[in-house]
């Protein structure tokens, strides 16, 4: 091991039946590890070294180590964070405290139940929405770049959920949809090959949805790829009114 | 132990061919139920980090016997011309189905969809989503297929260990629920391999830690043959220490490569000449910078021998330069290039060149398929990068292949459904009994076994510094013999091989040992495959055998496992219909030299 190290002190939890866990009730334990330190390094490296040479039964999620997959979303000293993309530098010489994503339960180690994002995904209908889709052999639908450029801020979502963990409703609310899930609905609402955005209202106008936040902003401020779910959300929330008013005026029109 | 499972149709991986295949099958015949069995939840998958594009022509100027030409000519004459044909007359199709799936295709003023040049490509035909186009297909695809509730069925982190094979049919596999650490299972008519490529095999690759070549271990391990695996893909621009790719997307934005004397050496490998960066014919088609993959790896070498490349503390270097593109250009066309290069290298591409050397890529082999995506096991098909049609022959063009795993993803997903249609029979007590012998097999090997000495990470290092030492951009005999061995005895020590983690939920070192033994099985194919191969062609480059000799090998390589020893090798035809094989020329000599039809 060369002179230089730091330590990872990583949140460890082992179900015995392999059930579910909240960490606030089963008492979690952490675990230091003193890993070499690299400047290039990032949080994920160390891990990984952890697992390789120190303790194999470390249990984590990763993959592209490139900031796109999604996969190794963890608590890095209490920020969410990619740990593919959270230098060891920015931390050194102090402790890097790793911890499972907050506010999810704990399925084992740094692995956190994904379930219920995907439910919530699920529910706000990310899809293509046409009430009559043209057949492939017409070509494609003409979309101008100003019109692309108007969602695909909120296409860039990589599912990380880093924005669930920095997010206070999501902590006391359970069925709150959640920035990601709403970014997404966001997304398609403005596509302008879109046409789905009155089947997808229930969903948002729901109490659980674009109404529970109450613009916190925080899961804007960790977004790694700069989605900004809380600008997306306000845009629901002002969709919102416009169709109740217009219900409210016109109550004849439709929606 | 858990009930046997049954869908009508397995797909086994969830990246880009998997879910065109499951959305295939649940378009063409709603009654067919269909699981997608991912050891990632499906937005993990690899073809998430795909950058470039996807080929498709869709401009007047273009033309289906340039895309083919260009494909043949790029695969340095060992792609199936028939396979070809179909894929280049089917990709308009697919990438107009992905817009109207979602796909947010970057633009022209016009609206209509906007297209980039690419690497060994004729005309500009790649379509593109910014410089994340995988990404956007993969998300796209995902979001889509959610709205096939009740026909597609999700087994996410699912790590499949084996092919059920009765009656002469691949009938299913067995799948390791990682939440729970159970052995399912899984029973169906029909199975469609999706799993990717094994990039994970060398040590320097831009491959994510999930391609360890499973889908073609499974395969092979069940008598399929493996197809051309000694033809890997070199990119040529990865970043030092971590290998991320940077896309080719760069140089055809009008990026240009150089080495420490600032001097464009690409000029000096047969590639054509430079034109000055402020040229409006710059980047030149099929010249230079926009050369294929395995003639710009291949002249790093060259120039690193030549003392020409830059030190690096990773190795050495040579400079991509984008800085001439303007702020402007680089924020709106490559803005992941930027943002990689900033977290990555600690450079801003705006202002300093990028550090840049060849990598470990994609695999142009993988399980043998025939058009229609059916492999030689009765029930087995395959697409992606795991399966070898084979389109990319001896080197693949960049953005042919997210082209393919979405043309033969569809293929694949409608051959098994018709195939289902045929075999409604499937031996579950036979399967279950052959499920019970994997079950216990993986308990006995790893989960209750005890006293042995050998790490996984120790084997997995090893595997990775002899392949990058004996199987890389150019390899001799003797450097493949040497690797070769290294392999059989790693083989031998893996039986040795102890893991401390014995629980059931998620145990991530139970799946990293079984991956490496795939690992080990695809490094086996491959090496093999490479040292029958007495000739350089594409990305094999055998210095002992420099010249393309296709009196003997204008074949295809099939790599059969046997029980003991190294595999039986047996070769096949290349399929040629109107591209008779010539000399590849790329720069000045190509416009002349054009092969038309």
């Amino acid at each position: 091991m060369p002179d230089t190290t730091i330590t990872l002190d990583v949140f460890r939890f082992q179900p015995d039946g392999g059930g579910h866990a909240r960490r606030s009730t089963d008492g979690p334990t952490f675990k230091a590890y003193r890993v070499p330190y690299h400047e290039h390094w990032v949080v994920l490296d160390a891990l990984n070294w952890i697992k390789d040479e120190l303790d194999g039964t470390l249990s984590y999620r990763w993959s592209c180590r490139m900031g796109v997959c999604g996969s190794c979303g963890m608590m890095v000293n209490g920020v969410p964070k990619l740990t593919c993309a959270a230098f060891l530098k920015d931390y050194y010489p102090g402790t890097i405290r790793v911890e499972p994503l907050t506010y999810f339960a704990v399925e084992r180690d740094l692995i956190v139940d994904m379930d219920g994002f995907l439910g919530k995904l699920k529910s706000v209908k990310p899809w293509l929405i046409r009430e009559n889709e043209k057949p492939v052999d017409e070509g494609e639908y003409l979309q101008s770049p100003n019109e692309l450029a108007s969602f695909k801020q909120y296409s860039m979502c990589i599912n990380c959920l880093l924005c669930y963990a920095a997010c206070p409703v999501v902590g006391a609310e359970e069925d709150f949809i959640g920035p990601a899930a709403l970014a997404i609905a966001q997304r398609y609402n403005l596509d302008s090959r879109d046409q789905g955005a009155a089947e997808r209202a229930d969903a948002l106008s729901a109490d659980e949805g674009a109404w529970g936040c109450t613009f916190v902003g925080e899961c804007s401020e960790v977004c790694p790829k700069n989605v900004d779910p809380a600008g997306a959300i306000q845009r629901v929330k002002v969709d919102n009114v416009k169709d109740w008013y217009r219900k409210l005026l016109m109550p004849w029109g439709h929606r | 132990m858990a009930d046997a499972i049954q869908h009508d149709i397995l797909i086994i991986g969830g990246g880009g061919a998997g879910l065109r295949a499951a959305i295939a099958v649940a378009e063409n015949d709603p009654d067919l139920s269909v699981a997608l069995v991912s050891k990632v939840y499906p937005m993990r998958s690899h073809t998430v980090a795909a950058e470039g594009g996807a080929a498709g022509v869709v401009k007047d100027n273009d033309s289906f016997a340039a895309h083919c030409s260009d494909t043949i000519s790029g695969a340095d004459w060992l792609a199936d011309q028939d396979a070809v044909e179909v894929f280049v007359a089917e990709a308009p199709g697919e990438l107009t189905q992905l817009e109207h799936w979602g796909c947010p295709w970057s633009r022209e003023p016009s609206g209509h969809v906007a297209v980039r040049p690419f690497g060994g490509m004729e005309q500009e035909r790649t379509w593109f989503a910014a410089d994340k186009t995988g990404f956007h297909m993969l998300h796209a695809l995902y979001q889509t297929s959610l709205k096939y509730e009740g026909r597609i069925r999700f087994y996410d982190e699912w790590f499949a260990t084996k092919l059920l094979v009765e009656d002469g049919r691949c009938q299913g596999v067995v799948a390791i629920e990682l939440r729970t650490g159970l052995m399912h299972t899984l029973a169906a008519r029909a199975v469609i391999m999706c799993t990717g490529g094994a990039g994970r095999i060398f040590a320097f690759t831009t491959n994510g830690a999930i391609k360890t070549g499973d889908g073609m271990a499974l395969a092979y391990r069940a008598g399929v043959p493996l197809k051309d695996m000694e033809f890997v893909q070199y990119h040529p621009t990865g970043l030092p220490g971590t290998g991320i790719l940077i896309t080719e997307a760069a140089r055809s934005e009008g990026g240009i490569l150089v080495n420490k004397h600032g001097d464009r050496y690409l000029k000096d490998y047969d590639l054509g000449s430079p034109l000055d960066v402020t040229d409006p014919r710059h980047p030149q088609k099929r010249a230079m910078e926009l050369g294929p993959r395995d003639r710009l790896s291949q002249a790093f070498v060259k120039e690193h021998e030549k003392g020409n490349t830059i030190d690096s503390p990773f190795g050495d270097v040579v400079h991509l330069d984008i800085r001439h593109l303007s702020a402007k250009k680089i924020r709106l066309k490559l803005p992941f290039v930027r943002e990689l290069a900033m977290n990555y290298a600690g450079i801003d591409p705006i202002r300093e060149p990028i550090p840049v050397r060849p990598v470990v890529h994609y695999m142009m082999g993988g399980i043998h398929t025939d058009i229609h995506g059916a492999t030689p096991l009765p029930g087995l098909f395959a697409a992606g990068e795991c399966a070898c049609v084979s389109i990319n022959g001896a080197n693949r063009l960049g953005s042919n292949s997210l082209t393919e795993l979405l043309v033969f993803g569809a293929r694949a997903g409608a051959s098994a459904a018709a195939f289902a249609r045929e075999h409604e029979t499937v031996h579950i007590a036979a399967l279950d009994t052959q499920a019970d012998d994997e079950r216990r097999r993986i308990r006995e090997e790893f989960l209750t076994k005890d006293g042995g000495t050998e790490r996984l990470a120790a084997l997995r290092s090893e595997l990775f510094n002899a392949m990058e030492q004996g199987a890389g951009i150019y390899r001799t005999e003797e450097s493949l013999r040497q690797t070769y061995r290294t392999v059989e005895s790693l083989h031998e020590r893996y039986r040795n091989l102890q893991i401390d983690d014995h629980s059931n939920c998620y145990n991530t070192e139970l799946t990293a040992a079984l991956e490496l033994r795939n690992m080990l099985d695809v490094a086996e194919a491959l090496l093999h495959s490479a040292l029958e191969r007495k000739e350089s062609r594409g990305s094999h480059q055998r210095t002992d055998h420099p010249a393309r000799d296709d009196s003997k090998y204008l074949k295809h390589t099939l790599a059969y496992r046997r029980d003991d020893g190294p595999p039986r090798i047996k070769y096949q035809d290349v399929v040629i219909t109107k591209w008779p094989p010539g000399k590849r020329v790329y720069g000045a000599e190509a416009s002349e030299a054009a092969t038309g039809c």
